[in-house]
């Protein structure tokens, strides 16, 4: 049941939404499409979910050409950000209704509505209707429904985003796992990089309406393909500089220089842009092969287990995250070390270098 | 500026509250000084909104009494209390530019036109937004909308408080940070009182230097960010700071002593004499390590979310979360926990139960 | 490029076949007759432009137009802010808001015929309860079949009791769609009643006042039945709006020509003003 597209663009009056894109999701895996607001995820669900109608290209299902096939005729899902239940059912009736549409006898419904209730956790809550359930339980109905219903492909659509921060936290731990055996395309849509690395399965990178890389998500988060990539695929944000390279030393500005190792070494002589994740830039010297930047505390800010400061090095804005809580003033001048291992090198162009 | 104290306050949203479990906001004492940034914080339904709707005059408590600098302001309307609220979505004036926008808290106070345009050009440099001051404000972008409704909340230098219901809710995932961190900058320049009323912890932490932690309209522990997370005082305030939160497990207490099955955990200090109800051990993943020896435990799952994995354990059918830095175990595979004593406390009927101090066998 | 499908053509054919058997038929023989001379019998003469150019120049034409201009104008400034106002006192939550808004609607329920012989029942000098009460209690002369000034006043009120309800709900749909905190952010920035209607309540209210006036303009402009049932024109001619005046020539005289290019120009007025009206209220928009 793999979904197909190729050469897939839309394009509403004269902007392009969607560029060329080739993308194929297998069964049964959990895919993110990861990507700021405005980055064309939900147009690209909307496109594959028969919503919209693609400018040119082709859509495939299950080795069947549907790009000219109605919404209903898919046999998809799609729970959306806010919660859309139809108000005056019940729970009950809301999960059964894409089943009774289907004709399925009474007996079948039942069992399939318990079976997707049980999953998640909506047992006692059949028989209210979905005004008088919290948020979180709103959202359940909803996909207890995507469930039910046994699609071949389910869109989710940024559906946590209007959750309580820890019931989100809860929520995202159980997606995967309901999925998990259906053999369903399953496609979630979220704008938090850290929100693609807990669900795991293969990210979809998107940025402008494009497909920038995509890939197991563990993988695509350490071997970035371009500098477009790595930036979609970080929070806080990615520190990028531009540095030269001379022999086998990287050279940031006068006092930030580093020996560079490996294949980075034997990069041509020339300019590229570095990129290091917040996290290998922190407060403590905890090896040896650090690089040492003096930086001007501006903002820090504390989430829990870590902290992150936001500090000026030069002219340019670099975060460091770190275990712990680490003793920052703003607007003194602070000691960071760098992990060069850690580094992306990047040509001009944006490409991967090393 | 104002010192803020709240004494008794109890509030029910039925004329005749039965029980406790008619009160949307529980018993509250609280005093706050002036100049400080506090953030309350909770899920939804824990009462943070009823008690900010309170603070700012929207709504009169059934019980207990609100001073601002031992004024007794409780029976006062929000116009007469002298306080700015930002609300979870952006509340601008459509049809004026930027500028009347910050300008209108002022006008409407005759504050003299030059004094005005001083304040405003002041605060607009703050917020980034001095090139947008001609412009219509119908026409800006969500988070230059909300940036424009802080500002209006910041205009005035005679206001008691400054309230943050949820700021941030319609602002993009990635402008969050940058709006997170202009409010905690402003804050440090404005130096006004600020509550700031969330859901999200990394907002909370990040923008008070104290935090009130809230569930079913109780106060369960108020402290520094950093005392949140170091020794929760409250199994809930220990799952509701951190992520994942803190590990709560069930264990038996016999001898002076907390076991799992039958092995004795080592905890913090000693465990007061009371702990006889309902007893749990709370430690944090990033507290629990991999090692040779400890309890036994079969690994579910491995999420490897970039900067570390995140180990789920199965110790029986109790489940217990690990950070782990470098390798990781495989799926299936029978590991050993190790618990770091200094973290590691036992909590009895959700509250608290141990001593802090050298840890005890 | 893919082709472009056809179909669509098939599902828009019933609309446009019920428009034109509607609209576009009818107002070509309009048309028609705006250009021809007919005494009847089916005999037709062309005439040109000729019914337009003396319509254009008589005086009678002039005098409906303005008596047209200045009824629609009255309502309007009567209607339109009374219809705010009302809609501004009116409860936004509990027990009361659905008897308001019965209560509201009741008079727009009613026929335009039976409105207008209600009220000239109402206004009856001897038998009228308000008529009896004007002449008789208050010992005013109100006879509005008698004096102009009375027939203006008693259709002004008439169109007000009527229609002013429309105006009330279309902006109290516009009040009841702000939410909460303008009113509370309002209240802490210290802003006076006036100022919460200026700046939160009228912008708010705005796209649907632009309605509730483009729907009151061209009903008002275009009314007929309920003066015609009331005055029936008169006294005299003081009551004799556009429309009136177009029946009179069309029915009363049969002639068809002038009456039809009466018509037109009246429709082209109409439209006029009302593209006027929604491109003054809406320009502002854009910037």
């Amino acid at each position: 049941m793999a979904l197909e597209l190729t050469n897939v663009t839309k394009r509403v009056g004269v902007d392009t939404h969607i560029k060329e894109t080739t993308l194929r999701l297998e069964p049964g895996h959990f895919n993110v499409l990861l990507g700021e607001t405005g980055a064309g995820k939900t147009s690209l669900i909307k496109l594959m979910a028969g919503l919209d109608r693609v400018a040119s290209g082709k859509i495939i299902m299950d080795g069947r050409d549907v790009t000219d096939l109605s919404t209903q005729k898919r046999n998809i899902s799609l729970v959306h950000q806010f919660f859309v239940n139809y108000p005056h059912m019940t729970v009950f009736d809301n999960i059964a209704s894409p089943l009774r549409i289907a004709g399925m006898a009474k007996s079948e419904i039942q069992g399939r509505v318990e079976e997707a209730a049980d999953i998640l956790q909506l047992r006692p809550m059949l028989n209210r209707r979905p005004n008088e359930l919290s948020g979180g339980q709103q959202q359940r109905t909803a996909l207890a429904r995507a469930i039910a219903k046994e699609s071949n492909a389910v869109f989710l659509d940024e559906p946590l985003a209007n959750l309580d921060y820890k019931l989100r936290e809860e929520l995202r731990e159980q997606l995967p796992d309901l999925f998990a055996g259906r053999g369903a395309v399953v496609v979630y849509a979220t704008s938090e990089p850290e929100e693609a690395l807990l669900l795991g399965g293969y990210t979809c990178l998107m940025d402008d309406g494009r497909v920038t890389q995509f890939g197991r998500t563990a993988e695509i988060y350490r071997n970035p393909q371009d500098l477009v990539s790595a930036e979609v695929f970080s929070d806080p944000p990615i520190n990028t500089a531009p540095i030269h390279k001379q022999g086998n030393e990287a050279r940031l500005n006068a006092n930030v220089k580093w020996t560079l190792k490996d294949t980075a070494a034997s990069l041509a002589d020339g300019d590229y842009t570095v990129a290091v994740r917040p996290n290998h830039v922190t407060p403590v010297k905890s090896s040896r092969d650090l690089v040492p930047m003096m930086g001007i505390v501006q903002v820090t800010e504390l989430s829990g287990s870590e902290s992150s400061a936001h500090f000026l090095l030069g002219d340019q804005s670099w975060v460091s995250l770190a275990p712990g809580v680490h003793p920052y003033r703003v607007g003194d001048d602070h000691q960071f070390y760098m992990d060069p291992s850690k580094c992306f090198y990047f040509a001009p162009d944006g490409k991967f270098a090393a | 500026m104002a010192k803020i104290t709240l004494s008794r306050l109890r509030h029910s949203y039925f004329p005749n509250p039965a029980g406790p479990q008619d009160y949307a906001l529980k018993e509250i004492d609280l005093d706050w000084d002036d100049g400080g940034a506090y953030a309350l914080l909770g899920p939804s339904g824990c009462g943070k909104s009823t008690l900010l709707n309170i603070i700012s005059g929207l709504i009169v408590p059934s019980e207990g009494s609100i001073l601002f600098d031992d004024r007794d302001v409780t029976g006062l309307p929000p116009a007469e209390r002298n306080i700015a609220q930002v609300f979870q979505f952006p509340v601008i004036y459509d049809t004026m530019t930027v500028f009347d926008n910050l300008a209108f808290p002022l006008r409407n106070r005759r504050v003299p036109a030059e004094k005005v345009a001083a304040r405003v050009k002041e605060i607009a440099e703050m917020l980034e937004v001095t090139d947008m001051l001609q412009t219509r404000a119908a026409n800006l972008s969500p988070d230059n909308k909300q940036k424009i409704s802080m500002g209006r909340g910041l205009v005035r230098d005679d206001v008691n408080v400054v309230m943050f219901d949820e700021p941030l809710t319609v602002i993009d995932p990635h402008l969050k940070w940058k709006l997170r961190s202009k409010l905690k900058e402003l804050h440090q320049r404005v130096r006004a009182t600020m509550i700031y009323v969330t859901h999200d912890q990394t907002e909370a932490l990040t923008f008070a230097d104290q935090v009130v932690v809230m569930q079913e309209g109780d106060v369960v522990q108020i402290g520094t960010p950093v005392e949140l997370f170091d020794r929760p005082a409250h199994t809930f305030v220990g799952h509701f700071i951190g992520s994942p939160g803190m590990n709560v497990l069930p264990c038996a207490v016999r001898d002076g002593g907390a076991f799992l099955g039958d092995t004795r955990v080592t905890l913090e200090g000693a465990v007061s004499a009371d702990a006889q109800g309902d007893t749990q051990i709370g430690i944090r993943p990033e507290f629990v390590s991999l090692a040779t020896t400890g309890l036994e435990a079969k690994v579910r799952k491995v999420a490897d979310v970039g900067r570390h994995n995140v180990v789920e354990a199965m110790l029986g059918d109790i489940r217990v979360n690990a950070i782990v830095e470098g390798a990781a175990p495989a799926q299936g595979e029978t590991v050993h926990l190790n618990f770091e004593p200094a973290q590691t406390r036992l909590y009895n009927d959700g509250w608290i139960a141990t001593e802090p101090g050298e840890a005890a066998q | 490029m893919k082709t472009v499908n056809q179909r669509a053509w098939f599902f828009v054919a019933p609309v446009l076949l019920l428009v034109a058997f509607n609209a576009l038929i009818p107002m070509m023989t309009v048309v028609n007759y705006s250009v021809q001379e007919t005494f009847g019998d089916n005999l037709f003469f062309w005439q040109g432009v000729d019914w337009f150019e003396k319509l254009l120049n008589s005086d009678r034409f002039h005098a409906a137009l303005g008596r047209q201009f200045l009824f629609t104008g009255i309502i309007l400034a009567i209607e339109v802010p009374l219809g705010v106002i009302i809609a501004l006192a009116m409860p936004r939550k509990g027990f009361w808001v659905p008897v308001c808004l019965v209560t509201m609607a009741l008079p727009m329920l009613i026929p335009w015929n039976v409105v207008g012989a209600m009220w000239n029942i109402f206004t009856l000098p001897d038998i009228g309860l308000l008529g009896y009460f004007m002449n008789h209690t208050l010992g005013l002369n109100y006879n509005m079949t008698q004096d102009p000034l009375a027939a203006w006043i008693t259709i002004i009120v008439m169109d007000v009791w009527h229609w002013t309800s429309l105006v009330v709900l279309l902006s109290y749909a516009g009040l009841v769609s702000i939410p909460d905190a303008y009113y509370q952010a309002a209240k802490i920035d210290g802003a006076s009643s006036w100022s919460v209607f200026r700046y939160i309540q009228l912008p708010k209210m705005k796209q649907v006042l632009t309605i509730a006036i483009l729907l009151r303009f061209m009903d008002s402009f275009n009314i007929y039945t309920e003066p015609f049932v009331l005055t029936g024109g008169g006294p005299g001619n003081s009551t004799t709006l556009l429309s009136i005046d177009l029946v009179k020539i069309a029915l009363g005289q049969f002639d068809l020509g002038p009456a039809a290019a009466m018509s037109l120009i009246y429709f082209a007025i109409t439209l006029l003003a009302s593209w006027l009206f929604y491109t003054l209220m809406t320009r502002n928009d854009a910037r």
